[in-house]
């Protein structure tokens, strides 16, 4: 009986429904604690004393990269689910994570760069962190070359949710290969990401702010593309005649 | 499913029996990876100066790229022939678990394109200044490395099974997975070849070996499955 809610949720009309009542409560708050946070990093924050007005692109950075992991988190788990329990609407959600995880991967990647411009003195340095981001790239770009190689849309879903596991269980194995990797190589940089380990609460609150924004701002995208993507494939049934003359 | 007639042992060790012979009456195809292997780390003096000491520095990187390039290269043969002519589905009705089916034919693959390529990797070495010293060191490393790229690869040609022209995207698919074990094999090489101890990149790669044994076949089971249908 505690089930019958997660049979529900994969029924493709409940999806749309429920999907559609929520994104705005995922929607409005992302845009206040993106503005709050915008506000508080870009204006009210001091200049870091090492890196002055340079470091403020973190506002932006760090909640990409953490959201680009996020995301392929959400999407491994949910292609499991869609796997597992043969759920359709699971696979819908996995497809739409691909195209916003890539996204917010190469927008880690290019405000990682420009800061490592005036930081480093070069774009692209062999940092850890920037390696792994451009790895997890490649990742995303394999996932999607994946489904978009499989005509049928059932047989895409499956294999890709068994490359997005395998991909998910590497993940942490080529995140610390490559750290230590470069730990080998090279000396620390003098300036690690962030500057000194306390930051002050005027940098840092903004930071937490922009990271719940953009996290909700995830969410809210999720929600929205997965919507998109259970109408495409349920084009020909009849409830979304009901649901869209509801709207 | 009816129950299976034979024991698993017996099942696998006719399955490796069989697709042994099999290569060994092509036995050039198993062996064009290998020479692949060969052109590669040639290239690489002809492209940069042949200066020993150039070469013994760039030796590790060429040798693993080496060995990565060409073991995408042999994923073509592992499932080509038995997904035409429908070996590969008599396999999964059979009865045995499928899963340990296809890491016997994996390690088969391993024996044909693997095991040649560390065999002969003692050559390219020394052709690109390794010192006789650093041979075992490089042995082992490639021996697990091989291992492990097998493995991951398998996974990936069973992704692709289906689809034509799959080339390029199994590589995009390959390649990502296969950094960890291109990272600890080319230190322990470059290890090797200073002179130096490589138990801990040697260890990782076992380990990382180990993993891909235990995980892949599983992850390959599924995939060839969907494959199938």
């Amino acid at each position: 009986m505690a089930w019958v809610w997660f049979h529900r949720f994969g029924s493709p009309p409940h999806f749309y429904r429920l999907a559609r009542q929520l994104t705005p409560w995922f929607g409005w708050p992302a845009v206040l604690l993106c503005l709050a946070g915008l506000i508080g990093g870009l204006i009210l924050a001091p200049p870091d004393y090492q890196q002055g007005e340079g470091f403020r692109i973190i506002y932006v950075h760090a909640p990409s990269a953490w959201l680009s992991m996020l995301v392929y988190v959400v999407m491994a788990t949910s292609a499991a689910v869609g796997l597992i329990w043969h759920m359709k609407v699971a696979h819908a959600v996995a497809a739409s994570c691909a195209v916003i995880g890539a996204s917010f991967t190469a927008l880690a990647l290019v405000t990682g760069m420009l800061w490592g411009r005036p930081m480093w003195g070069t774009y692209w340095e062999w940092d850890p962190r920037l390696t792994s981001e451009l790895l997890l790239l490649f990742l995303y770009l394999g996932y999607m070359g994946l489904r978009n190689a499989i005509d049928d849309v059932s047989r895409a879903d499956r294999a890709s949710a068994v490359l997005a596991i395998v991909g998910v269980i590497n993940v942490p194995i080529i995140h610390y290969s490559v750290t230590w990797w470069n730990s080998l190589h090279q000396a620390p940089t003098v300036m690690k990401f962030g500057g000194p380990p306390t930051m002050p609460a005027s940098m840092l609150v903004p930071l937490l702010l922009m990271l719940a924004g953009f996290t909700l701002y995830f969410g809210a995208l999720l929600l929205t593309r997965a919507r998109g993507e259970v109408l495409r494939r349920e084009r020909n049934a009849r409830w979304i005649l009901e649901a869209l003359d509801r709207a | 499913m009816s129950a299976p007639q034979v024991a698993f042992r017996t099942a696998a060790a006719l399955l490796m029996g069989r697709d042994l012979r099999l290569a060994l009456r092509r036995a050039g195809d198993s062996l064009l990876p290998l020479g692949f292997f060969l052109v590669i780390t040639t290239l690489f003096p002809l492209a940069l100066d042949p200066a020993l000491s150039l070469l013994r520095d760039i030796a590790p990187a060429a040798l693993w790229v080496g060995a990565l390039l060409s073991s995408l290269l042999a994923l073509d043969l592992l499932f080509r022939d038995d997904s035409q002519d429908g070996a590969l589905e008599q396999l999964a009705l059979c009865g045995q678990p499928f899963a340990g089916l296809l890491l016997a034919k994996t390690a088969v693959h391993w024996l044909l394109t693997g095991l040649p390529l560390v065999l002969m990797a003692p050559l390219a070495a020394t052709a690109l200044g390794a010192p006789y010293g650093a041979m075992p060191g490089i042995l082992a490393a490639l021996l697990l490395g091989t291992i492990a790229l097998s493995l991951i690869g398998a996974v990936g040609a069973g992704l692709t099974l289906t689809l034509r022209r799959n080339g390029s995207l199994l590589a995009l698919l390959v390649l990502p997975l296969a950094v960890p074990v291109l990272i600890f094999g080319a230190r322990a090489t470059a290890l090797a070849i200073q002179g130096e101890s490589l138990a801990a990149p040697l260890y990782l790669l076992g380990a990382m070996a180990v993993l891909s044994a235990t995980l892949a076949p599983w992850a390959l089971a599924a995939a060839v499955r969907i494959g199938l249908e």
